[in-house]
């Protein structure tokens, strides 16, 4: 059954879209990540054009999201206050980025900054996480004791001025580098369709510092806002977000995120890491074949004067 | 019997000249128009489609467009064997469009150079009576068919073989689309001067007016032009969705993350229950 899809201006195979969406959706409730990593790859594996790729993918990430907000906010693991510092730097972050993206378009060169984007950014996550999740389970199976570094517990962050006090996370710490890792996030979700869980949840613990417990339902709940801003913006000035195609995906990804979660409870963390990061580098290196092979066509029109 | 008929020659002749100064004074315009200019009247064409709107709904997949035409005032003789040729085109609504050429740079894909185009029609059909070029042979320069079309690039060109390149990349790659096609035969004699001509509407055809122009070619010499617009309307649920992102993008884009906060939150509700 196909499906055709007003922005994309394509038709699709409704259960292909489907079945992209709950299989991201499993792997994103298994994983603990939003997906958008994931789908918007996917999208433009699947021909939609990464303009549409990108904006629907941020859309998609809102829906991801916001449950496990919901769970965080209940069970009291959710920083309000450096949310909203973070968020703060997020949406100028978004704004920043969207300029950049229509930019990108407008000189024609947008579909290669995000394959390299992604390519780069996927292959440098994918390759910290599966090394750090073989030493894992190297020294799981020789029954060591797990140690967590935690050289100096004051590092350069923790001399910036402008600091505050996040009475949730129990910590002291500068706005500075809060508010430009928000930003960088920001950047990365309308320029890519990514929330950035998979950069900013690594970098609130080990160069912030941020107590673990509150780490991810903060992180959601500025993902939340800063893809929900970018979807608007990105519809107000790309008119990129495809409502049937997202409307499609989350659907799917929702339900298929609720299976993720529990088989994601049965196995065990380093294993699901090592996992995860097998997954990244697979579609960094999908990406990474496309940017250097042959094209099958050098030449593409595109209607307008850019 | 001599007078008789001289003067019945000339009653014949008075009466003629009654006749033709009544004429003259009935249609006074009529008559300044010389005889025998009727049977050498420049040929003519008409034409008329079955619709001049087209309904584009859902489940679109491309569609045919029947024209129909006369030609008016054509020389029987000339018709018989064939000296007259009709190319029928329809064009779709003009808009810039720009090709871009990939090189590799640093090992990677790069597009390097661009070269945009200024009002070209977003889709092409053309159908003829026979191969548009033995059309055109004796009339240079007409930008008739996917081949002559005008393709004028802005801004600044660096070489001339350059331009080539690009118009010739973009004449394959609409081709390839779909978006701009030719059908050689695709224009047919019904009856000795009425002519029915057939153009494709591709699945993708954008909406907007359209513009079907009929040509007649009367060895290989341009006589007459005649063009009726066509609306295109895509109708359905798919194209209110483009209409209401392009028109109320604020709107849209707010029932966008509606959608995701319902969908991410309902999802939750509903398998906690359970």
């Amino acid at each position: 059954m196909t499906v055709y899809l007003p922005i994309a201006e394509l038709s699709v195979n409704i259960f292909i879209i489907l079945g992209m969406g709950a299989a991201v959706g499993f792997l994103s409730g298994m994983f603990g990540v939003g997906g958008g990593f994931l789908i918007t790859p996917l999208l433009i594996f699947y021909n939609i054009p990464p303009v549409v790729a990108v904006a629907t993918g941020a859309n998609q990430v809102v829906a991801s999201s916001v449950s496990g907000a919901i769970t965080h906010f209940r069970r009291g693991t959710l920083d309000i206050k450096l949310g909203t510092v973070l968020l703060v730097g997020g949406l100028l972050g978004a704004t920043a980025g969207i300029w950049v993206f229509s930019w990108l378009r407008s000189i024609g060169q947008l579909d290669l900054i995000i394959a390299i984007l992604y390519v780069l950014l996927l292959g440098t996550v994918g390759t910290l996480m599966l090394n750090e999740s073989v030493r894992a389970l190297r020294r799981a199976a020789r029954q060591e004791q797990v140690t967590l570094k935690r050289p100096g517990h004051h590092s350069w962050v923790h001399r910036l001025p402008f600091k505050m006090r996040f009475k949730k996370s129990k910590i002291y710490l500068s706005a500075i580098p809060v508010v430009a890792l928000g930003f960088a996030i920001g950047v990365l979700t309308s320029v890519m369709g990514v929330g950035g869980g998979f950069i900013m949840v690594p970098a609130m613990i080990y160069l912030l510092r941020i107590p673990t417990n509150v780490v991810v339902g903060t992180s959601l709940f500025q993902i939340i806002f800063v893809t929900a801003y970018t979807t608007m913006v990105q519809a107000a000035t790309n008119y990129s977000v495809d409502i049937v195609l997202a409307t499609i995906l989350m659907v799917a990804g929702v339900i298929g995120a609720q299976y993720g979660v529990r088989v994601g409870q049965k196995l065990r963390g380093e294993q699901l890491r090592a996992l995860l990061a097998l997954l990244v580098l697979a579609v960094a290196l999908r990406l990474a074949v496309t940017l250097v092979v042959t094209p099958a066509d050098l030449y593409s029109v595109s209607i307008g004067a850019f | 019997m001599l007078t008789g008929s001289v003067l019945r020659r000339f009653a014949f002749a008075a009466a003629l000249t009654f006749i033709a100064a009544l004429a003259f004074i009935v249609q006074p315009v009529a008559a300044q128009v010389p005889f025998g200019e009727a049977t050498t009247a420049k040929e003519g064409l008409e034409i008329g489609t079955s619709t001049n709107e087209i309904a584009i709904a859902s489940d679109f997949r491309g569609a045919d467009l029947t024209i129909f035409g006369a030609l008016t005032n054509a020389d029987e003789l000339l018709l018989a064997i064939g000296q007259y040729d009709v190319v029928v085109t329809l064009e779709g609504p003009l808009d810039y469009a720009t090709v871009r050429k990939k090189s590799r740079v640093l090992g990677i894909w790069v597009n390097t150079e661009s070269m945009t185009f200024e009002q070209v029609p977003a889709s092409y059909s053309v159908a003829a009576t026979r191969q548009i070029d033995d059309i055109l042979s004796s009339e240079g320069g007409l930008p008739i068919g996917t081949d002559h079309m005008r393709l004028s690039p802005t801004g600044y060109v660096g070489n001339a073989g350059n331009l080539t390149e690009f118009r010739e990349a973009y004449r394959r790659l609409k081709l390839a689309g779909g978006l701009y096609q030719h059908d050689f035969g695709g224009v047919r004699f019904v009856s000795s001067s009425l002519f029915r001509a057939s153009l494709r509407l591709p699945a993708n055809v954008p909406d907007g007016v359209h513009m079907v122009r009929a040509y007649l070619f009367k060895s290989g010499t341009l006589l007459a032009e005649r063009e009726l617009p066509l609306r295109v309307n895509k109708t359905g649920i798919e194209q209110q969705i483009t209409d209401a992102a392009h028109n109320q993008p604020i709107a849209y884009g707010i029932l966008c993350v509606m959608i995701a906060l319902v969908t991410g939150w309902g999802a939750s509700l509903m398998f906690r229950k359970k």
